[in-house]
């Protein structure tokens, strides 16, 4: 209980000394160039010129240093050796080349990235497309989304009670195990089964995004022109032609949006492959292998940082498009 | 209470000149209004008195104090804006209250205040409300009992009943014009490009086009005397027609031949050097009536609008792009394709030179 | 859609019913957590949860009485007892041989060795009796198949909570929570106000900088913080692993998001309601604090929440800035911690895991609303 106290008191005195801090500051530039007076022209000008500094120090010194500074030092560790003071060039990335659990994670990143994004955003169009036609659809979609509010490691317990496997002779207590056995199958240790344990790890994360992209696509579907759907209907369309062909076309930008943003999210995934499998029946992904680096295996940081690397390397081009797209509304 | 003036004020955002040399008086207790196509530079003109848009070049003075630089709230000004811009979080007392809050006045003052300037715009017993919860027309109110009650020199409204429906827009006008009669020492400026707007509510009126002051006056000036073609055809509705000629004989009274044929004996004054140049035969649509006499234009009727109270005959003539619009009071059975012959007082004719520039003002 | 005529019944329930598959398949899971955390942790491990109301079978051991309780009744020495004691159950078979553990229905009755015999109702009371009086100390062993009546219990609540340190990690997870979620709207909304109205060299630029910083990996962060907080740890004589060295770290994480969604929000701001506050005299301080903060209310519940379950939801981030020791292990590195050495004991693990996602699951039924609407907000735009 202490520790909680001491929390809030933390809260209060960080919000007081931020409020002080914004406060403070700007009294004190009004000290300095009063707003009145003969230059009062002047003054305000120069005021003006600093002000917007002041409420945006802050944020700008927080952002240099937990986000910016350290893209540039990783870039600088990963070519240095494990404790970060000798240089060794792009050895780091040779190594990583040559190295097979690099190459599965790569590739398993790979697949990530074709089948969350892909799945999710199919599921959530399937349900932003049923759910907007039924009157009980508003709980069936908070229903959906509710597991985006499931931790990675919470889900993975979730659905590691699903894919428990009891070995021969004993009764199942795994969902998927259960049913396969009710219908005539034989039960298996999913976790392990060479490259479809990838995608039942997969559908851990399926099952909790679909729901984010089902809020974005309904949204972007019930903002679609009603006249346009009823001048399909008059044309002759049928429901399925009226979705494919007059709805989906008309949020193919809401589609792209979902699609980047799931990827990104893919492309960090951790936590699920760490409580899962660790990376081990060959599941590992770059975020998991890293932290190894990182972490166990003497903590290299040099390779550590060299796989970093690479997933930012693999977010720039996304990066860059939002950039672009953000410039253009302004 | 104040005294406003412009002197060679200009406005560039960056290279583009939005504004150039406005030189302009405003004495205590008018009510001027600015017109203009929209994009004269009408609503700069005004932020920039109000100290919401920075001046480029030139002085403004309220009461003889420079006021470039001080900033809007110590301008002695308040002002009123096209959507209200009330402070939806706050109910209508608190935004009456704001400005007085911000300035630390004490409590009783501002009651008294905020009291006094709801009882004169009859908001009383909505004081305690948000405003969502008030009708367009109530939140326009409240937005001038905001201004009243800084107790500004000078009021300045931004095209405030633009959003407002056609009824409410007659009536809301006309509490304007009630409280300004309330308030005769209080200066108003208004911005709209609402032409029966200026024309009812206006001392004097400022027709700006294209970043210059075209011209000032009172309105039925403007209506009976347009200094250049730009205004003449500005102020009036159907605009005045305008007719290309050549000045065929000088003197006190100045003689025009149309070059589509037809003329007229204009009452202005000319000189020798005229004879032969070009000029603009402006007529307004109310001044032309039917004749059986020399016809000042002739042509058929394409269009006929009858509205009862009046009715309008497009005429269209050969070599004219543009039909001659005449309004003729009462109910007039004319149709279709039928060739009428028109004539004005010549006291009602309106003659510009090759410039556009009325001949009263030269 | 709803009025146009001639619709196809069959597409109805075809859309019906997918609607249904998928809620079904969306809730199940967490409902299967939270059902099997509520069991009895013998019964978890025998049979499916979705057996839960229907009972299941046990094959279970009992003794009976001592012998020497043993009461004479017309000749013959008997023992009475019931095999559940005080609780209830339903025998399907007995017998009295470990290589024959139901070789008799409920109501037969056994010839033991040395001539005893027993019988075993169906309520599970017993009859042992013999002829000679039975000596020793140890009763005789009963082997029975016992239909259980399903059993709930919140004895795993009680257990992980008090005896596998999840209450206090949850207060550990609070601990971190609170400040991380507090302390970047301040930082952020401050920003967001100057980027969205005021005017300054570098502003277009800033804010593309934040756009880009969105997507910028966790994990280019982790080894230089980690490096800078080992040193500054080291510099300052405190440990690297402290609670405000998380609190500033998710700060620094979550305010690209915040500045982002709360400048969009700002900027939709009408023009001219700050205007109007200016030429009242408010300076940009009052019209930030009197103006913009109560009207960006929405906006800053949003990003309240989302920041909120995100702290609360991350793994990474306290694995790597905070201690595994007992006062700062949070919830999610304590279930991790649980599915490595707890790994197949479910009655654990089902009701830590309930006990991680309760408050984030909470909070999202409550919010869902704000939620939805800066979701709405930070993507629909380009996020």
């Amino acid at each position: 209980m202490g520790q909680i106290l001491s929390a809030l008191g933390v809260v209060i005195l960080g919000v007081a000394a931020c409020a002080g801090y914004f406060w403070g500051s700007n009294v004190i530039l009004d000290r300095i160039y009063p707003p009145r007076g003969p230059n009062a022209g002047a003054n305000i000008m120069r005021a003006n010129t600093i002000r917007p500094w002041l409420f945006v120090g802050p944020a700008l010194f927080a952002l240099t240093i937990y986000l910016i500074y350290p893209v540039f030092a990783s870039v600088w560790l990963s070519l240095h050796d494990r404790s970060g003071e000798t240089f060794v060039g792009t050895s780091n990335y040779t190594w990583m080349l040559n190295d097979p659990e690099f190459r599965q994670s790569f590739r398993n990143n790979m697949l990530w990235l074709l089948i969350v994004p892909a799945g999710a955003t199919f599921f959530g169009l399937l349900a932003a497309a049923v759910t907007d036609r039924i009157w009980w659809g508003n709980i069936a979609k908070s229903l959906i989304f509710l597991p985006m509010a499931i931790s990675f490691i919470g889900a993975s317990v979730i659905w590691k009670f699903i894919y428990d496997y009891r070995g021969e002779g004993q009764p199942e207590i795994g969902l998927l195990n259960a049913i396969v056995v009710g219908l005539g199958g034989e039960p298996h240790a999913w976790i392990t089964m060479p490259f479809w344990n990838n995608v039942f790890l997969m559908v851990i994360l399926i099952w909790i995004q679909t729901g984010f992209a089902m809020v974005i696509l309904s949204a972007a579907l019930r903002g679609i022109p009603e006249e346009t759907i009823e001048a399909a209907v008059l044309d002759g369309a049928s429901p399925l032609q009226i979705f494919f062909k007059i709805k989906v076309p008309q949020i193919w930008g809401t589609i792209a949006v979902v699609w980047t943003t799931i990827t990104i999210l893919v492309l960090k995934v951790f936590d699920i492959v760490l409580a899962m499998t660790n990376g081990q029946w060959n599941t590992q992904v770059l975020a998991n292998l890293m932290f190894n680096w990182m972490f166990r295996g003497g903590g290299d940081f040099g390779r550590g940082a060299a796989i970093a690397v690479i997933i930012m390397v693999l977010v720039i081009p996304i990066m860059i498009w939002n950039i672009r797209n953000a410039s253009k509304e302004q | 209470m104040a005294e406003l003036k412009l002197t060679k004020v200009g406005k560039a955002y960056g290279p583009v000149e939005v504004l150039r040399d406005i030189d302009l008086d405003i004495d205590t207790g008018e009510l001027i209004v600015f017109v203009g196509p929209s994009g004269c530079g009408k609503s700069t003109l005004l932020r920039m008195i109000a100290g919401l848009e920075r001046i480029t070049s030139g002085t403004l003075e309220i009461d003889g104090k420079a006021m470039n630089d001080v900033p809007p709230a110590q301008r002695g000004i308040a002002m009123v804006f096209q959507s209200y811009a009330l402070y939806p979080h706050m109910t209508v007392r608190d935004n009456m209250a704001f400005g007085m809050k911000i300035a630390k006045k004490p409590k009783a003052e501002i009651d008294a205040a905020v009291d006094k300037a709801a009882k004169m715009l009859q908001l009383t017993p909505y004081l305690d409300r948000l405003p969502k919860a008030l009708s367009g027309g109530q939140r326009q109110r409240v937005a001038i009992g905001r201004a009243i009650v800084r107790d500004p020199k000078v009021f300045l409204f931004d095209e405030p009943l633009s959003n407002l429906d056609a009824a409410l827009r007659v009536a809301t006008r006309i509490e304007i014009a009630q409280l300004k009669e309330r308030m005769p020492e209080s200066t108003m400026i208004y911005v709209t490009h609402d032409q029966v707007e200026a024309m009812t509510l206006a001392t004097r009126i400022v027709v700006l086009n294209g970043g210059n002051i075209e011209q000032v006056g009172p309105p039925l000036e403007l209506y009976e005397r347009p200094a250049n073609v730009f205004v003449a055809r500005f102020i009036g509705s159907p605009s005045m027609n305008i007719f290309e000629g050549r000045i065929t004989g000088t003197g006190a009274q100045t003689r025009v031949e149309l070059d589509q044929g037809g003329g007229a004996v204009v009452p202005v004054a000319s000189g020798e050097r005229d004879m032969g140049s070009s000029v603009k035969l402006g007529v307004r649509s109310e001044d032309l009536v039917p004749t059986t006499g020399e016809a000042l234009i002739e042509g058929r009727v394409e269009i006929v609008e009858g509205l009862g109270e009046t009715t309008l005959l497009h005429l269209e003539r050969v070599g004219e792009a543009e039909p001659t619009i005449a309004k003729l009071p009462g109910i007039h059975s004319i149709s279709r394709h039928e060739t009428v012959r028109l004539g004005a007082d010549p006291a009602k004719l309106h003659l510009f030179d090759v410039k556009g520039r009325s001949f009263h003002y030269r | 859609m709803e009025g146009i005529a001639g619709r196809n019944p069959l597409v109805t329930w075809l859309v019906h019913i997918s609607a249904a598959l998928l809620v079904i398949i969306w809730t199940v899971p967490t409902m299967g957590l939270f059902i099997s955390s509520l069991r009895d942790k013998d019964q978890i491990a025998v049979s499916g949860w979705w057996t839960a109301l229907s009972g299941s079978e046990q094959n279970l051991v009992e003794r009976t009485a001592a012998p020497d309780e043993a009461v004479e009744r017309d000749g013959t020495w008997v023992l009475e007892g019931n095999l559940f004691g005080e609780n209830e159950g339903t025998v399907s078979a007995f017998g009295w041989r470990a290589q024959e553990p139901a070789a008799f229905q409920p109501g037969e009755t056994a010839e033991l060795r040395g001539g005893e015999t027993l019988t075993v109702e169906k309520d599970g009371t017993y009859i042992l009796s013999s002829v000679e009086q039975p000596e020793g100390k140890r009763g005789q062993r009963i082997f029975f198949t016992s239909l259980q009546p399903p059993k709930f219990t919140l004895d795993n609540y009680r257990n992980v909570l008090f005896s596998q340190g999840i209450g206090r990690s949850f207060i550990n997870s609070l601990t971190v929570t609170i400040p991380s979620t507090v302390i970047p709207i301040l930082i952020a909304a401050f920003a967001a106000y100057a980027l969205a109205w005021m005017p300054f060299p570098g502003r277009a630029l800033l804010l593309a900088t934040v756009v880009g910083l969105l997507v910028v990996p966790l994990q280019m962060s982790l080894i230089p913080l980690l490096q800078m907080y080992n040193s500054v740890g080291g510099f300052l004589g405190v440990p690297a692993k402290t609670y405000a060295g998380i609190w500033l770290a998710h700060t620094g994480f979550g305010l690209p998001l915040a500045i982002y969604l709360l400048r969009n929000y700002m900027a939709g701001l009408p023009r001219e309601i700050i205007e109007s506050a200016r030429v009242d005299g408010a300076s940009d301080f009052e019209i930030f604090v009197k103006i913009i903060l109560p009207l960006s209310f929405p906006a800053l519940a949003s990003f309240a929440i989302f920041q909120f379950l995100w702290v609360w939801n991350d793994l990474l981030i306290a694995m790597v800035f905070l201690g595994n020791n007992e006062e700062q292990l949070v919830l999610t590195g304590r279930l991790r911690e649980l599915l490595g050495s707890r790994g197949g004991n479910w009655e654990i693990l089902t009701a830590s895991a309930f006990v991680t996602i309760i408050i984030p699951l909470l909070v999202f039924i409550t919010l869902q609303r704000y939620l939805v609407r800066g979701l709405l907000a930070g993507s629909v735009k380009g996020g």
